[in-house]
């Protein structure tokens, strides 16, 4: 495999549209995402932002009807969604599910395994998978009790969100899709989910926040901001933006996007 | 265009049975049919004293005024008990094995297909394997390290010809002849199985494991265990179970009998994957069981612990009588009815002394066009003051189309005693198996993750070196050619 450098194309979707239970959520949506970027995706609730996120991460259900997604010169979208993982793309949960009895760290092993594998890189054993761990987890101020405990097994809604950065930093993708990590989180919470988010902010890497607070975007600050609204991105800048959504909310884009 | 590789759990369901070989061997074989006639040769084969064939023949009586039951929850078409063959023996082995080098190189290669290696296991996992190959056991290993300790494991025609005594005292004093008629059925014509006595005071320096295999068409299996622990041993025993391939159904009715004595401790532990059927629901296993317990001294303590994956129709209510005050009962079970297997299986404990407890969990999972069902009766008789019951019963479905039903009947005769019962059912989640795949697990992986997970507090009860292989079958009976 060849390095990733900063400027590469990690990912590019090109008129995607795609429905769900028959409905037509997607409208021609064009995203292009370069490695060492940043990009914060906003817009009014129900606009498709999660239906985006699940249709990059693979999930089932969603009908795709045209459009293209390219990620690292692969079709995206024949992959099924294990092999997507295994190439580098996370996708943090809006909601992340709990599995009763299935422990974290066992999860969290397999997983770095799994895409150790398809690296053709060795896998870790028990030894040095803790001490990953032990780092990432001071990294995100968890408390060790955590690892003994079922996936998300009576978290608290901050605790998951949590729980889901710590998974990511210790996968370290290529491509993070995070769907509204900052929602439910204290403001100390925030401080450290957003250090372990900036943690991953590298040349080779390229991140996507699905948020609705501009406030997230004074710890990670994006390159650029887009506006998903009616289907599709209606509008893209650099930060300012995010401060210019906050003031006027999004009847002037939305209304502007029904009219197109 | 459509997202490709949607997670197919009518796929990950669909998988083969792994075990299914014959072994070629010449059978010593009865002609079908059973009448006293056929009870007389059976127990002359044998060699038995006159006791026991007339406890036979008593057996037989009884069963001839006895009807299938009909209460459970599962449905088959109707059992011709006439054209079962009740007795089927490996020829080369009348004279029996006095020990592994002379036991068939067959049949240990048949043992090595189903995992069970005896060399291998029997040394490193310091387990003693008493084998039994359709109806003669073929293989006992380590009986000496169990001599020294004064410990009995042998197989059950050993021990009516050494040890009559005890066999007259205990056989069918935990579950009469006429208990029910398929434990009727196998006190008529039972020809072999494992006997177990624990002195007073000795803590069995080992696990001591059965294999069992039906493998002969068309022959019906009726095991008998006897288990004894007597005052303060322990005992720590596993079974294992698996049948070959075949079109038409076999029958098995076994009888398992426990007697705790004075603080002993008996902990039992079933890994059951007898041949299923197919998924049609052509062939396999009718597991017609009777497994019972009783605490008779003061702080005795009975455990089932099961998991159970295969037969095509399951009946089985591993049970505790709890007679010593402060006796303890306990069932932990895991069953798995995929294709269109049907299990209708759960415990009983009957609480008599005072100061009894008992805890059940339940795990049913259910896959494919199966029926799973969990029945449990708890019941607390006057004597039983300050008894105390735990039940959690959890049902986990895999696809539409499978069914779980819970009936947990209680029947409490002392108002001291604190019965709880808690019940969950729920749907493997497209959300949860959606989540690990993500993660980059394989849909397989992601399955038998979420479905150990379910069952991970009774895996917890398996002794160590049993939970590791339970964890295997599960995800054998589950996973599927995912393509
Ligand atoms: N499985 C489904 N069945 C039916 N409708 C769905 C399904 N999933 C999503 N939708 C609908 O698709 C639309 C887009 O939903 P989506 O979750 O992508 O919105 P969102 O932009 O993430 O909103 P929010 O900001 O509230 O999280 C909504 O109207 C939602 O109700
Ligand atoms: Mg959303």
């Amino acid at each position: 495999m060849t390095q990733i450098q900063r400027g590469d194309l990690v990912l590019d979707i090109k008129n995607l549209v795609a429905n769900v239970a028959g409905r037509n959520i997607l409208k021609g949506l064009d995203l292009t995402v370069r490695a060492g970027e940043v990009h914060a995706i906003m817009g009014p609730n129900g606009a498709g932002k999660s239906t985006l996120a699940q249709i990059l991460a693979g999930r089932p259900d969603y009908e795709i009807k045209s459009g293209t997604v390219t990620y690292l010169d692969e079709d995206l979208l024949a992959l099924a969604p294990e092999e997507r993982a295994r190439r580098g793309v996370f996708l943090g949960f809006q909601y992340p599910v709990e599995i009763p009895g299935v422990n974290n760290v066992y999860l969290l092993k397999a997983a770095l395994n799994a895409r150790r594998r398809q690296a053709g890189l060795q896998e870790v054993d028990a030894f040095e998978f803790m001490a990953i761990i032990r780092e990432k987890m001071k990294l995100m101020k968890m408390d060790e009790s955590f690892l003994k405990r079922g996936v998300n097994e009576g978290f608290s809604g901050g605790e998951k969100k949590r729980n889901e950065i710590l998974q990511m930093t210790v996968l370290e993708p290529t491509l993070a899709i995070l769907d509204e990590t900052d929602s439910g989180l204290d403001i100390d919470a925030l401080k450290v989910v957003s250090t372990g988010v900036n943690s991953l902010r590298q040349d080779d890497r390229a991140i996507i926040l699905v948020t609705h607070y501009q406030r997230l975007l004074d710890y990670i600050v994006p390159d650029y901001v887009h506006v998903l609204a009616g289907g599709r991105i209606v509008r893209s800048g650099d930060r300012t933006l995010a401060l210019e959504l906050e003031e006027r909310g999004y009847d002037w884009l939305v209304e502007g996007s029904s009219a197109a | 265009m459509s997202t490709p590789t949607a997670p197919d759990l009518e796929q990950l369901v669909a998988q083969k049975y792994r075990h299914g070989f014959v072994t070629d061997i010449e059978s010593d074989t009865l002609p079908p049919g059973l009448n006293e006639d056929v009870i007389r040769v059976i127990s002359r084969k044998k060699a038995e004293p006159q006791f026991l064939l007339d406890w036979r023949l008593k057996a037989f009586r009884l069963w001839q005024t006895l009807t299938e039951p009909t209460w459970a929850h599962v449905a088959h078409h109707p059992i011709d008990y006439q054209s079962i063959s009740y007795f089927s023996a490996p020829k080369s082995k009348t004279d029996g094995p006095k020990s592994l080098a002379d036991v068939d190189p067959k049949l240990l290669a048949t043992y090595d297909k189903l995992g069970v290696p005896l060399h291998e296991r029997a040394r490193l996992a310091g387990v003693a394997v008493d084998a039994v190959f359709d109806s003669v056991s073929v293989a006992t290993t380590f009986k000496d390290r169990l001599h020294a300790a004064g410990v009995i494991f042998c197989p059950f025609s050993d021990a009516v010809r050494d040890h009559p005594a005890l066999i007259e005292q205990y056989l069918g004093s935990v579950v009469p002849q006429g208990d029910n008629f398929y434990a009727a059925l196998n006190s008529a014509v039972f020809t072999d199985g494992s006997f177990v006595y624990i002195p007073k005071g000795v803590r069995c320096p080992m696990e001591l494991s059965t294999y069992f295999r039906i493998n002969a068409a068309n022959t019906g299996q009726f095991e008998r265990t006897l288990i004894i622990a007597d005052e303060g041993s322990h005992v720590s025993y596993l079974e294992g179970c698996t049948a070959p391939m075949r079109d038409e159904n076999q029958l098995h009715a076994a009888v398992v009998e426990l007697v705790a004595l004075e603080s002993a401790n008996i902990k039992y532990s079933t890994v059951q994957n007898w041949y299923p059927g197919d998924e049609n629901g052509i062939g396999g296993i009718y597991n017609f069981v009777t497994k019972r317990g009783e605490c008779r001294g003061r702080n005795s303590r009975i455990s089932w612990t099961q998991v159970e994956t295969g037969s095509a129709i399951t009946w089985k209510y591993p049970s505790c009588v709890l007679i010593g005050e402060g006796s303890v009962g306990e069932f932990y079970s895991v069953a798995v009815a995929n294709h269109l297997q049907q299990a209708d299986t759960g415990t009983k404990m009957i609480h008599i002394g005072a100061n009894t407890t008992s805890t059940i969990v339940s795990k049913g999972i259910s896959a494919g066009r199966a029926q799973n069902t969990y029945r449990g009766l708890v019941k607390v008789l006057p004597s039983a003051s300050g008894a105390r019951n735990y039940t959690q019963c959890d049902s986990l479905l895999m696809g539409p189309d499978c069914g779980a039903h819970t009936f947990p009947y209680v029947e409490v005769k002392n108002p001291s005693a604190v019965v709880e019962h808690e019940a969950t059912t729920s749907r493997i989640g497209e959300d949860q198996l959606f989540y690990l795949l993500q993660r980059g697990l394989s849909q397989e992986d992601a399955v038998n993750m979420i479905v150990n997970g379910f069952c991970k507090s009774v895996f917890n009860e398996l002794p160590m070196e049993f939970a590791v292989e339970a964890q295997n079958l599960l995800a054998l009976s589950l996973e599927g050619s995912v393509g």
